[in-house]
């Protein structure tokens, strides 16, 4: 499908799919996420994560920043490890891969509204946000399957 | 750690309470998890209490934990340099290695400097400094009847500029601002910050400083409360997160230097991913009021020197 040529005047629609015009993919739009009670059980893809390009998003500091709130044992490498949020080491244990899908993507949908980690697939974001990510999410759809596939590899 | 199985109409798990047990189940497990990697060695978590110290200036002893005042999401108030590493904080302990004051000395100069149509110096009307300024900045923000609305001491100053000196206000962050305001601010060391809500509007703008303290902004969605009330003593990366409090300021800042308060606000702002809301603004200054009256009782401490 290419979306460029669905020329459409709804605003939303077009939104909708200026992701998925980036990536050039069938992609789940932020807003058209399915959450049921097991979570997020489709890939955003359509596509299976690359665990080693997801490690690298989590610890980068302008994609995930995972780290930021996270420690990780598994990344032992990296410098300061906060610990706003809970230690992921072992989490795929704790979490099924759509339950952990479901926390990156919108962690609201999981912990309640009060959560402070941000949702990384959602356009429900906080007030006046940066111009230029006015409809932006944090990560692409492929980033979080990425990112996913790598929370998966971690098992204690 | 909360526990929330979510509510409202988009609550996707709404009246089955099966995946709030199932969430209390793994929190313990993973409670467990975090206690093991708080004891395993190799990864940097650095130690998140404030320090039980005292700090002392030039043999001044310094409020840096107090009762807060009514009202107050804590119990206690405690100052940023509770939180800093040791380097840092002996830093501030020592007029002579304290690199900020070098823009106090600076600032002493920009003080008895005649400037503008009038040819009058900051001295010419206030002489001595070090009594004619002991203890007024920590009574700032202020209600200016006026303008009819709070100023900080950066504004104070544009206000004598203006209508004393006939000379140019500063622009934000410009000129003599900022080592003016640390040589104004430092002759009320050991002060203890207090601010009459009682004046004019103040009590409004500390309202309105109120809710901008707790309204989530940007794409990251965090407030203020986020990371220093919520998260006040745990990491973030490398950053020992503090209670935010601005009795320091302008601080001396390792990596950037002597930085004004609106300045820090900015930046802490566009850490979210927001738009920053411009220096002196409405917004900004209820922030200050809000955000100085959190800090009920701690002792000026400027220029504090943080990381
Ligand atoms: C600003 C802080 C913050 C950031 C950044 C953050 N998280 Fe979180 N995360 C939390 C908090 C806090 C919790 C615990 C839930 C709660 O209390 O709201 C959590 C919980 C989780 C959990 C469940 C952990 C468990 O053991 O139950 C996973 C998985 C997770 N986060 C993954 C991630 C990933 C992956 C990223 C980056 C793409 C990330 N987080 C970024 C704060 C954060
Ligand atoms: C994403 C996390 C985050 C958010 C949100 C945030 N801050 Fe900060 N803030 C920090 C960090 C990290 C520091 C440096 C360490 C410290 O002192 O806590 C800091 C420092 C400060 C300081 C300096 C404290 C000192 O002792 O010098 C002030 C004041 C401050 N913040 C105020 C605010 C205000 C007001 C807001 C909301 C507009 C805010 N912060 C939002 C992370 C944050």
């Amino acid at each position: 499908m290419n979306p460029m040529k669905m020329g459409t005047g709804l605003v939303t629609l077009a939104a909708a799919f200026m992701v998925a015009a980036s990536a050039g993919a069938a992609e789940v739009a932020p807003d058209a996420v399915a959450f049921t009670d097991d979570g997020v059980s489709a890939s955003l893809t359509g596509q299976a994560g690359d665990p080693a390009a997801g490690a690298k998003t989590f610890k980068d500091r302008k994609l995930g920043n995972c780290l930021a709130c996270h420690a990780n044992k598994k990344m032992e490498g990296e410098l300061f490890h906060g610990n706003v949020g809970p230690a992921l080491d072992g989490v795929a244990d704790r979490w099924s891969t759509a339950e952990l899908r479901a926390i990156v993507v919108n962690s609201k949908q999981v912990f309640g509204e009060e959560t402070v980690m941000p949702g990384f697939y959602s356009l429900k974001v906080g007030l006046n946000p940066r111009e230029d990510l006015v409809g932006k999410t944090i990560l692409s759809a492929q980033e979080v399957e990425d990112v996913v596939a790598y929370l998966a590899t971690l098992k204690e | 750690m909360k526990i929330n199985a979510g509510k409202g109409p988009l609550d996707p798990f709404p009246a089955d309470r099966s995946w709030e047990g199932n969430h209390v189940k793994k929190t313990i497990l993973m409670m467990g998890a975090a206690l093991g990697l708080a004891m395993a060695a190799g990864v940097t978590v650095l130690k998140a209490d404030p320090i039980d110290a005292k700090l002392e200036i030039d043999g001044k002893p310094m409020v840096t934990r107090t009762k807060a005042p009514e009202g107050h999401p804590f119990d206690e108030v405690m100052s940023g340099w509770l939180f800093r590493e040791p380097e840092t904080r002996s830093l501030e302990e020592d007029p002579f290695e304290n690199p900020g004051m070098l823009s106090v000395e600076e600032g002493e100069q920009i003080w008895n400097t005649v400037e503008g149509t009038a040819g009058k110096s900051c001295a010419t009307c206030h002489g001595d400094a070090s009594e004619s300024m002991k203890g007024i900045s920590a009574h700032y923000p202020k209600w200016d009847a006026e303008a009819k609305r709070p100023i900080n001491i950066e504004l104070q100053i544009n206000k004598c500029r203006k209508d004393k000196m006939g000379a140019e206000p500063y622009a934000f962050d410009k000129g003599g601002q900022k080592p003016l305001t640390a040589y104004i601010k430092n002759q009320s060391l050991g002060e203890p910050v207090s601010i009459d809500l009682s004046q004019g509007d103040m009590q409004a703008w500390w309202d309105k400083g109120k809710e901008e303290y707790y309204t989530r902004t940007g794409q990251l969605d965090l407030s203020c409360a986020s990371c220093h009330e919520v998260n006040m003593g745990k990491m973030i990366r490398a950053d020992h997160l503090s209670q935010g409090q601005v009795n320091g300021f302008p601080t001396y800042r390792l990596k950037s230097g002597l930085t004004s308060v609106h300045n820090r606000f900015r930046g802490c702002i566009r850490d979210t991913r927001a738009e920053m809301p411009k220096a002196f603004s409405d917004e900004l200054m209820a922030l200050e009021v809000y955000v100085t009256w959190r800090g009920t009782g701690l002792s000026v401490e400027t220029p504090a020197v943080r990381q």
